[in-house]
């Protein structure tokens, strides 16, 4: 067990979170159950005072589930100098392959967390609380997700050893290899640029529409466009845009962009990724919430935000990747 | 927005006028987060310090083992090593470890010829001929003695070597060269006795740094009985042995944050009957239970942040102006040679979001119930006086 | 004559409040109250202490939910909503003179009558405009800056009333506000519900104080005894 000090603070940091959670769902249960807006008895008086608790408690917790992902990627990429053969987080993730399952259940639980605080944030406005089922079973399907990042999080860093020998990206990522991650770098360049780009003005076009038409069928296509610009933005990471970064045609890692040597520059292009994606997926998640008159007209209301959120998160993304292809010093012309 | 600003406002005029109270907490919450920056502020800025002199270090360095142990090498195996392609400067090196009786230290007696690129941090000059050496600023301290001193050493047939000190290593560059005594190889080996035809180690410089495993696998295998060790491993040692002991402390303060967050909850749950009153009378008036917990919420931000702030300086003050006199003994290893020097102020935001999470994380979960029994309360309990 | 329709402001029907239910302390603080609170009008809830005055109160002012009837203030009934909307309702609509000021004491006179606007989104500036006004209108603007322990009795009686009206309510509640009084600071209260009344206000109050519910400014007043309504008389002519 490496005793470094992010992987203490992540690990202290989950545990904390873990136990709010656990005790808000606990509580989120009895509302479930006990819940009856009608009545006036103390009992449904004394709930009503719990889902403040619950709230607050889970507000905190999902704020740093949001910020656990970052915390986990910098912190796994600056252990990666204690491993042989590691140049970046990929090599530390290689040397215990749970560190990869940790990454998936932080980016499920980004979005799942970042869903339930929205809900939340719609029930309380609403006078007659009409969100509290739906808001507390889905608190109790998150509860779970977390629970298991928590589980591989320690399972990955306890079972850290430094004297195995590791693999780098540049073996994960090569073109030769016939994984999935291989596949995404080899995926001719060309064809990426032009179905990057497609992507990105499908996306702010289905945006567009969205903000002028009142059609629930805008809503439902922005949601699924934000979907897919997600697997094309990272396929597209992965086959072109880092090595315009790296200006190195073989180099296809996503992760190596996020460290000092380039700038941290995959910071913001990831944060403006996954924010852009997630407003983006707010408005086609809550359209069938405006069935409840209390909610509607706050949905519609904040729907905007959302779209304008989510198109400046795309656009943003697609700024900080384009000028590296633009204006750096690799020349792909005559290798696609 | 306003409204954010109003509460905030309200809640800073609270804090102000439970004075006492609040600053006990930040004092010690902000003592706290300065033992624990300390601890990654030293931890930091040491590997930080190392990495940068260990950068001039050797590619590879090849010992010899017999039995399991160091034993020296034969200076015929450079030619050997030679012959593998990607190899620059391949050298025998001649150095040694020295007991010294009188001040119950050990120093390091390393030979040069012409000056080597590392040893460029010097105030004097490097030996040149025979009965001179360069010393570290360790061996000055133990000996008592400077530039233009005399050094007298035991050799290893018992007699005394008298050698000017001509130079000696800045204070820059303690942390590798602290008890390092430097002369002329041929003094070296006549110091300790080495055999004809034989060197301490023999230092490798490889041209591409992505060869290095594997000119090292080469030179193995050619040469079984040596050991190759590459940079990167000298690196990742002291990177492990320095997380190793900052984990340690840290793992050891963590009591001293579990009695923080006692306290906190203990502060925050005790809340007097007035704090209470007063609870009430703003949710008579038009508070309701959101707003009160946004007033809660900010008290402790401020109470956060301002512990956060004034710990981080003490620590940085303490670490970079007093050189961590409180921790550094546990960190930098016991040793009777104590470098004495001004580490290199260095603070990144990953360490400052660390100290976040492992100090403000436990505090907000030790203040979210008590806040929200004490925003519960009821208004109507106003009413009836 | 009894007010039509559109003056009526507040009413209940059948509401009743029982603290502790199902247990052996059980109390039965309403039963069944039915009231009327007309528009401009000046309403005494009259009874000796345990009558339940202070429950009726308190749950036409929004500070609490009745366990059954209904409550319709303004065309809306509250009776059945969540906290938060009704605080809304009663920052916009009620202001509140308690028997015992409850006035923050170490917080000066100016933030004491600003806190019902703070978690509004009125802004600084207005917020402060307000204030000044109204502490002039009432004869204290030259001590708004002290704290509040540094006043008299009477200064912060005047203080208490900036408060309840800061927010320019509509509805006035009092709650048993001479019983801490002296003669003088009754008189003077008194003085000003009848000019507030005169200004188009709504007052209620709950006392068993003869000086008020036999005062000239009083339009209607309503008897309880024991959480029920025993009688409801209008002003003699």
């Amino acid at each position: 067990m490496i005793l470094h000090p992010g992987i203490l603070a992540l690990l202290l940091a989950s545990v904390i979170v873990m136990l709010m959670l656990l005790y808000a769902a606990a509580i989120g249960t009895a509302i479930l159950f006990n819940w009856d807006f009608g009545s006036s008895s103390a009992r449904q008086l004394a709930l009503e005072r719990k889902a403040y608790l619950v709230s607050t408690l889970v507000s905190y917790a999902f704020g740093f589930v949001v910020l656990s992902g970052l915390l986990y990627i910098y912190t796994v990429d600056d252990i990666h100098e204690l491993f042989v053969g590691a140049m970046c987080a990929v090599g530390s993730l290689n040397v215990n392959p749970v560190g990869w399952n940790v990454l998936w259940t932080k980016i499920l639980s980004f979005f799942l967390a970042a869903v339930w605080m929205a809900l939340n944030f719609f029930d309380q406005r609403a006078e007659d609380f009409p969100l509290v089922k739906i808001k507390y079973l889905f608190l109790l399907l998150i509860v779970p997700v977390v629970a298991v990042d928590l589980y591989f999080q320690f399972r990955y860093f306890l079972g850290l050893e430094p004297e195995i020998i590791t693999s780098c990206c540049g073996s994960l990522f090569s073109e030769q290899e016939a994984t999935v991650a291989g596949e995404l770098a080899g995926l001719p360049v060309g064809t990426m640029i032009w179905l990057f780009y497609l992507s990105v003005a499908l996306y702010l076009a289905a945006g567009t529409l969205c903000l002028f038409s009142r059609a629930a069928f805008a809503r439902y296509l922005v949601t699924v466009m934000s979907l897919l610009f997600f697997l094309v933005a990272m396929a597209s990471i992965i086959s072109f845009i880092s090595i315009y970064i790296y200006e190195l045609p073989t180099h296809h890692c996503p992760f190596d962009i996020l460290q000092e040597g380039y700038h941290f520059i995959g910071y913001p292009m990831y944060i403006s990724l996954f924010g852009g994606v997630l407003f983006g997926l707010f408005p086609g998640i809550f359209q069938p919430l405006k069935k409840f008159p209390s909610l509607r007209a706050e949905i519609t209301r904040v729907e905007k935000k959302w779209v304008i959120l989510s198109m400046l998160g795309i656009l943003g993304f697609t700024l900080i990747s384009s000028w590296p292809v633009l204006f750096g010093n690799l020349t792909m012309q005559g290798y696609y | 927005m306003t409204r954010h600003l109003k509460i905030l406002e309200y809640a800073l005029s609270s804090l102000v006028r439970r004075k006492y109270k609040n600053l006990a907490i930040i004092a010690v919450y902000s003592f706290t987060i300065m033992v624990l920056a300390s601890i990654l502020f030293l931890t930091h800025s040491l590997k930080t310090e190392a990495a940068n002199i260990l950068a001039t270090a050797p590619d590879l360095i090849i010992q010899r083992t017999v039995a399991g142990r160091h034993d020296l090498i034969p200076v015929e195996y450079v030619q050997e090593i030679k012959k593998n392609r990607g190899t620059g400067k391949v050298q025998p090196r001649y150095w040694g470890y020295y007991y010294d009786a009188v001040t119950e230290a050990n120093y390091t007696i390393l030979g040069v010829s012409g000056t080597p690129p590392e040893l460029a941090l010097v105030t004097g000059t490097a030996p040149a001929g025979p009965g001179e050496c360069l010393i570290g600023q360790g061996v000055a301290r133990a000996r008592k003695i400077e530039l233009g001193d005399e050094l007298i050493l035991v050799n290893s047939k018992g007699k005394g070597v008298l050698l000017n000190v001509v130079g000696t290593f800045t204070a820059a560059a303690e942390i590798l060269t602290n008890d390092l005594i430097v002369m002329p190889e041929e003094e070296v080996i006549n110091f300790f006795g080495l055999p004809e035809g034989r060197a301490t180690d023999i230092t490798v410089e490889v041209r591409n740094p992505n060869e290095i495993q594997n000119i090292a696998a080469r030179i193995k295998r050619s040469l079984p009985d040596t050991r190759p060790i590459t940079r990167q491993e000298i690196i990742r040692t002291y990177d492990a042995v320095f997380n190793w002991r900052s984990g340690m402390m840290l793992t050891i303060f963590s009591s001293a944050l579990v009695a923080f967050c006692i306290l906190a909850w203990d502060k925050a749950t005790g809340i007097s009957g007035e704090e209470k009153a007063e609870i009430g009378i703003l949710k008579a008036i038009g508070w309701d239970t959101g707003d009160i917990l946004e007033l809660k919420f900010w008290e402790g931000l401020v109470v956060s942040l301002t512990a956060f702030l004034l710990g981080l300086i003490a620590a940085f003050t303490h670490v970079f102006w007093f050189s961590a006199t409180i921790l550094a003994p546990v960190i930098k290893g016991w040793s009777v040679l104590f470098p004495d020097f001004r580490l290199i102020p260095f603070v990144d935001v990953y360490q400052i979001f660390v100290i976040g999470c492992l100090t403000v994380i436990p505090y907000i979960a030790s203040t979210v119930i008590p806040s929200w029994k004490a925003a519960i309360t009821d208004p109507e309990t106003v009413m009836r006086g | 004559m009894q007010g039509a329709n559109q003056d009526k402001l507040l009413w209940t029907e059948a509401v009743t409040k029982i603290y502790n239910p199902h247990l052996p302390d059980e109390m039965v603080a309403l039963d069944q109250a039915s009231i009327e609170i007309n528009k401009g009008e000046v309403t005494v809830l009259k009874g000796p202490s345990g009558s339940g005055k202070t429950s009726l109160l308190s749950i036409i002012g929004c500070m609490s939910r009745p366990t059954a009837g209904r409550v319709v203030v303004k065309g809306k009934d509250v009776a059945k909503l969540s906290e938060r909307f009704l605080t809304q309702i009663r920052r916009k609509t009620f202001g509140f003179i308690f028997q015992q000021f409850n006035l923050i004491r170490d917080v000066s006179v100016m933030e004491n009558a600003a806190l019902p606007l703070y978690p509004t989104e009125s802004g600084f500036g207005e917020i402060r405009h307000r204030v000044d006004t109204m502490l002039d209108r009432f004869g204290i603007a030259a001590k708004k800056n002290l704290k509040l322990r540094k006043l008299s009795g009477g200064e912060q009686q005047r203080v208490a009333i900036v408060r309840a009206l800061i927010n320019d309510p509509e509805i006035i509640i009092a709650d048993e506000p001479t019983a801490h009084l002296d003669l003088e600071l009754a008189k003077d209260l008194l003085t000003i519900l009848a000019d507030l009344r005169q200004g188009g206000k709504t007052i209620i109050i709950a006392t068993h104080d003869p000086m008020i519910f036999e005062h000239d400014c009083v339009d209607r007043t309503i008897s309880m005894r024991n959480g029920r309504i025993e009688k409801i008389s209008m002003r003699k002519q």
